[in-house]
């Protein structure tokens, strides 16, 4: 690839300069899995390896003495014994706490979470009476995640699909490279907020920072309050009533619906203008490059 | 060739991508060979007079008062064929060819995620076979 010179690649065919800056045109198509899907299979909600819990089996750990470690290795074997609810006790700001559950379970954390706090999670429903730090629900998957006061930078980051929720404020670039789900603040958000979102939906209740929405590919950004400035490729469109309905559903759901209602919301989305993914564009790239 | 203006074509219609599987409408589609964008709007919220039983029973099992994370699933349309794109695999799942399939979008996004949460839950999904050979606990 070093030994070739713009002018040699010049002269060559599309596929051949692909091939000879390293790297292949890759056709999404045609890769269909041909499933066994059998329709009479026996009905089931959760994975089937998750363990069967109780959400009426309820237990509380005091953690101030145990490390990271331990408390999620204590609430895998809890849920392993049909522990539905499990109350974390001082966890003293520990950091990922509660990361990689993949099962339902109503976890309630006294007090406030460290870095990373109930990443990765696939269906639990998560109360933090507490603050959380940088990047809670990164990465999560489903379930709720409802934090009682305010939250650090990267809130939801990578999020793909629940409701993560955050009853005060939050730090800069929240949901940044968000890929599903809901992410709903009751007060205000920092800059760089929704910075290449690629689909999901983000409410923020009051104001928004610098960049909101920079470089988003898709997803849906509603925001109660001010806006500082919008991203690139950021840009405004009319809330539909199907966008009011969602709004007020999901606001009351949290207790966080303003008392003017929705009306008010301004909905951000994507001008589409970025979207430059294509066969012919990696050779375009490395050539301007 | 980006950041002055959207190259892609609008959704018109529900059957488009089943009617004519590739969709090149606009000029830049016509000249890459692709159709730009989602089959499908991204952004559709769903609409709760839609729901059906089985989905109803998972949000109460689950203890959501909605959809969750099932929100974000709709029905697509891959190579003339509706199919629902599975995160667990990172690839799309036909739906069964006999199935009759409703005439709005609404519908059929409850359709779809009735049927990813049926297999995805399913000791057939590929996540099964992945975990027993690579879990680590």
């Amino acid at each position: 690839m070093a030994s070739l010179s713009s002018t040699e690649l010049k002269k060559l065919s599309q596929e051949e300069r692909v091939t000879a800056l390293g790297m292949r045109t890759e056709q999404l198509t045609g890769r269909s899995m041909f499933i066994e899907f059998d329709e009479d299979a026996e009905e089931r909600f959760t994975y089937p390896w998750a363990p069967d819990v109780d959400y009426n089996k309820r237990t509380e750990i005091d953690t101030g003495d145990m490390t990271e470690t331990e408390v999620n290795s204590e609430i895998r074997s809890l849920m392993d014994q049909g522990y539905g609810t499990i109350v974390i006790k001082d966890p003293r700001g520990k950091h990922s706490l509660g990361v990689g559950i993949l099962n339902r379970l109503n976890l309630i954390f006294e007090g406030s979470l460290g870095y990373f706090g109930v990443g990765l999670i696939d269906g639990p429903n998560v109360r933090i009476n507490g603050r959380v730090g940088w990047s809670c629900g990164e990465n999560m998957m489903s379930g709720t995640i409802v934090v009682e006061k305010n939250a650090g930078s990267t809130f939801g980051a990578a999020i793909r699909g629940g409701d993560l929720v955050c009853k005060g404020s939050v730090g800069s670039r929240t949901g940044i490279d968000m890929k599903g789900g809901s992410i709903i603040v009751g007060g205000d958000t920092g800059a760089l907020s929704g910075f290449m979102m690629q689909r999901g939906r983000m409410v923020v209740c009051g104001n928004a920072g610098k960049n909101l929405g920079d470089s988003m590919y898709d997803g849906t950004i509603y925001i109660g309050g001010e806006i500082q400035s919008l991203g690139v490729d950021a840009i405004e469109e009319p809330l539909s009533d199907l966008d009011k309905a969602w709004l007020t559903r999901k606001l009351t759901q949290y207790g966080l619906m303003p008392d003017k209602g929705v009306d008010h919301f301004t909905k951000i989305v994507a001008g589409k203008m970025l979207w430059n993914y294509d066969n012919l564009e990696p050779t375009e790239k490395k050539l301007i490059l | 060739m980006a950041g002055t203006q959207y190259r892609g074509s609008e959704i018109k219609d529900v059957n488009q991508f089943m009617d004519d599987a590739k969709s090149l409408e606009s000029e830049r589609e016509q000249e890459i060979g692709q159709h730009i964008g989602y089959r499908y709007d991204v952004n559709l919220v769903p609409d709760y007079k839609h729901i059906t039983p089985y989905l109803k029973k998972y949000m109460e099992i689950m203890g959501w008062d909605d959809l969750n994370w099932l929100e974000d699933v709709h029905m697509g349309y891959e190579e003339g064929n509706a199919a629902v794109f599975d995160r667990n695999v990172n690839g799309w799942v036909r739906v069964p060819s006999d199935w009759d399939l409703p005439d709005n979008q609404q519908d059929r996004d409850m359709m779809a995620r009735e049927f990813l949460l049926k297999f995805q839950m399913s000791d057939r999904h590929p996540l099964s076979s992945l975990r027993k050979a690579y879990m680590k606990f």
